[in-house]
């Protein structure tokens, strides 16, 4: 194997006419400082509005959005949504403490369950890390609290994000990435999902729901902006 | 993949005179073109974006060994291993004793191009795994037997009609009075059938769209979401890529990302860019027990330095060939191996020689809108011409076209005889053409489809010099 990479590596270097005893310090400092390039300004907005732009990109791309106003509503928003799609009402949930820190006493009709999704759950229901405003995108990891699999084997994916973590662009995701587990390293997985799964393989006619979630819910938790708009 | 691309021109033919793949083709001029037309109108910025991805992969490529060497030394930090091959009979091996070691039956595999340019379905079948291929359009094609032809949509040559048929044909289980003539009924079909692969499955192979040397990541990028529950479900994960995909830093996928989607299918961003770093961690409650990246070299590093180093910035949006008025009239297999359009018509001679791909570069009326719509700013009519050139260097063009050249050459080397002789012959031949040639001798090709103009009566150079005595400034 060893002998595959110096083949490569060497390859390489006498393409780039280079010698081994290269200068690495150039490239070691340009990772180490991960300076932004250009970002847009669409998202460079006052907090309410970025809020808003998130949503209305989230929309855009066939997610739906519901506000409520604090934490505690969130499980009678959960029911509400699976009522008015008709689903049943069981939910399997990621087992983050902040969701399991929510009233659930309140809806004892809703059966939750926790852990990585199992086929055939039909609703599964995760936090987020960030939102993403610029083009309406969550940002989820991995790690005990966020098992990958809830996040594209059921049918509908239902997401709690709080307001206040929603952000402009990628690269502040990045930097609440590098924040929460140290510079140069990600979790197994870091998934950004906007809106749910498509295709437009077929005639290219687009088609939601190909593989993973045919719905993509998501309960903005405390956006006063609500009441900044109207 | 065996190629095909020296018959090219059969190729051509056969599918320009194919009713069922014009219709399946108008789509994609209706649609890509539109959408990403749109999208770029959205963001003031692209153009800006588009020399800054251009910069960031010019940067990495000029230090692509260096880079290679981080991203690797973090795979390993995270728990992973890279297996470096310098030919796709390396990756292939590769690919194979891991599924071996995995004890592996069955493979589920997301869309990728390094897997079709590797031959990996083929090879892992002769050993005895079935690779189960989750893309739609990579699962209506792997029904089909066929190759994709469009590195983004590999079953657009394909109407809805034909994938009804198969389905019918192969899906022999279900009961066949069912409904499935709409676009809706055959992703629903595809959807069922395929979920129990997923968690069947003992490996799951991915390509990769991007390398992150700062972390070690690999980076795909989807709609469908396929790729994530072939990556997720498995024990194994296998990453597939070719060693230029990799760039610096997350601040750079991003900007990247940016010019990504919008080029491809014009969306603000794909449904699902997954970032994915070594296997599940001891406290992850799901996730692959082991993460293998197979690193392909496979020529590429002998296109670095050279005046095809451009090339490797593609990023494998298909924008040049959705742009591409050749690839709309004879679509993607017609070219004979993996790449297709004009990305394709420049990274083929690369990979598998001009000898084999020669036709490939002469297949473009040079009309630039490839180069204008590519987001990595690659200068792809250039690089067609440089093909041109070898083979003309090399004595492959073919004995006609040569004679033709040398002819034209040695008039061109003389001229007051070319005077003298284009003269002569702007009146001769508007006097026998009377406007227009039905048939020339020597112009077959071109006057099998289409008249030819006669001149009008005087050459250009005389047009030109009375103009300059007498006409207006």
């Amino acid at each position: 194997m060893s002998e595959a990479r110096e083949q490569v590596l060497g390859a390489l270097r006498r393409s780039l006419r280079r010698g081994d005893t290269a200068e690495t310090s150039a490239t070691a400092s340009r990772i180490a400082e991960h300076r932004r390039n250009l970002i847009p300004a669409r998202a460079d907005l006052p907090r309410a509005e970025q809020v808003a732009l998130f949503e209305t990109w989230a929309v855009q791309q066939a997610a739906s959005v519901a506000r409520v106003s604090d934490a505690t509503a969130v499980p009678g928003a959960l029911a509400a949504f699976l009522k008015a799609e008709n689903l049943p009402a069981e939910v399997r949930m990621a087992p983050d403490p902040e969701l399991e820190a929510l009233p659930w006493r309140d809806q004892p009709m809703l059966t939750v369950t926790k852990g990585p999704a199992r086929e055939p759950d039909a609703v599964s229901l995760t936090g987020a890390l960030a939102g993403i405003a610029e083009t309406g995108t969550l940002l989820l990891h991995s790690g005990p609290a966020g098992p990958t699999s809830l996040n594209f084997l059921p049918e509908t994916h239902v997401v709690v994000l709080p307001a206040e973590r929603i952000v402009a662009s990628y690269e502040d995701g990045w930097d609440m990435l590098r924040a929460r587990f140290g510079e140069g390293t990600l979790p197994r997985t870091v998934n950004f999902i906007t809106g749910p799964s498509r295709t437009a393989d077929i005639e290219q006619t687009i088609q939601l729901g190909a593989h993973g979630p045919r719905r993509l819910h998501i309960i903005l938790v405390g956006a006063n902006a609500d009441a900044e708009r109207d | 993949m065996e190629s095909s691309a020296r018959a090219f021109k059969e190729n051509a033919r056969a599918a320009v005179a194919d009713p069922q793949l014009k219709r399946a083709l108008a789509h994609v001029k209706e649609g890509f073109i539109g959408k990403r037309a749109k999208a770029v109108a959205k963001l003031p910025e692209f153009e800006v974006l588009r020399d800054a991805a251009r910069d960031i992969k010019n940067h990495t490529l000029d230090h692509l060994d260096l880079y290679l060497e981080h991203y690797e030394r973090k795979v390993t930090e995270a728990g992973g291993q890279v297996h470096w091959c310098p030919t796709a009979e390396d990756a292939r091996r590769a690919v194979l004793e891991i599924c071996r070691a995995a004890g592996a039956r069955t493979v589920t595999k997301g869309k990728s191009m390094i897997a079709e340019e590797i031959a990996l379905n083929d090879h892992l079948e002769a050993n005895g795994i079935t690779p189960v291929e989750t893309d739609l359009g990579e699962y209506i094609i792997q029904l089909r037997g066929e190759t994709p032809s469009h590195i983004i949509a590999p079953a657009v040559h394909l109407t809805k009609d034909l994938v009804e048929a198969d389905f019918r044909a192969h899906h022999t289980a279900l009961p066949p009075e069912r409904p499935l003539s709409e676009p809706r009924q055959l992703v629903n079909e595809a959807r069922e059938i395929l979920r129990d692969k997923y968690l069947a499955a003992d490996v799951g192979i991915t390509g990769a769209n991007f390398l992150v040397a700062e972390t070690g990541t690999s980076v795909i990028v989807t709609n469908e979401g396929n790729g994530d529950l072939t990556q997720v479900l498995p024990r194994v994960h296998i990453v597939v890529a070719s060693l230029e995909k990799v760039v610096p830093t997350l601040e750079d996928v991003s900007t990247i990302l940016r010019v990504l989607a919008r080029s491809a299918t014009g969306q603000e961003c794909s449904t699902y860019t997954t970032f994915s770093t070594g296997p599940r961690r001891a406290e992850d409650p799901d996730g692959p027990d082991q993460y293998h990246v197979v690193l392909l070299d496979n020529g590429r590093s002998s296109m670095l330095g050279g005046e095809f180093q451009d090339m490797l910035r593609c990023i494998r949006c298909g924008a040049c060939m959705n742009h591409c008025p050749v690839y709309h009239a004879i679509g993607g297999h017609a070219y004979g191996w993996v790449y297709p359009g004009p990305m394709g018509a420049v990274l083929t001679p690369s990979l598998i020689g001009i000898e084999e791909a020669g036709h490939l570069p002469s297949a473009s009326t040079f009309c630039g809108r490839c180069e204008s719509v590519c987001p990595m700013r690659i200068p792809l009519p250039k690089m067609m011409r440089h093909w041109r050139e070898r083979e003309f260097e090399r004595h492959l063009s073919p004995a006609g076209a040569r004679a033709g050249l040398a002819l034209w050459a040695f008039f061109a080397k003389r001229p007051s005889l070319y005077h003298f002789v284009t003269g002569m012959a702007a009146p001769l031949l508007a006097a026998l053409g009377r406007g227009r040639f039905r048939r020339l001798p020597l112009a077959g090709g071109w006057t099998a489809h289409r008249d030819m103009p006669a001149p009008e009566g005087r050459t250009f150079r005389q047009l030109w010099a009375d103009r300059r005595q007498g006409g207006p400034r």
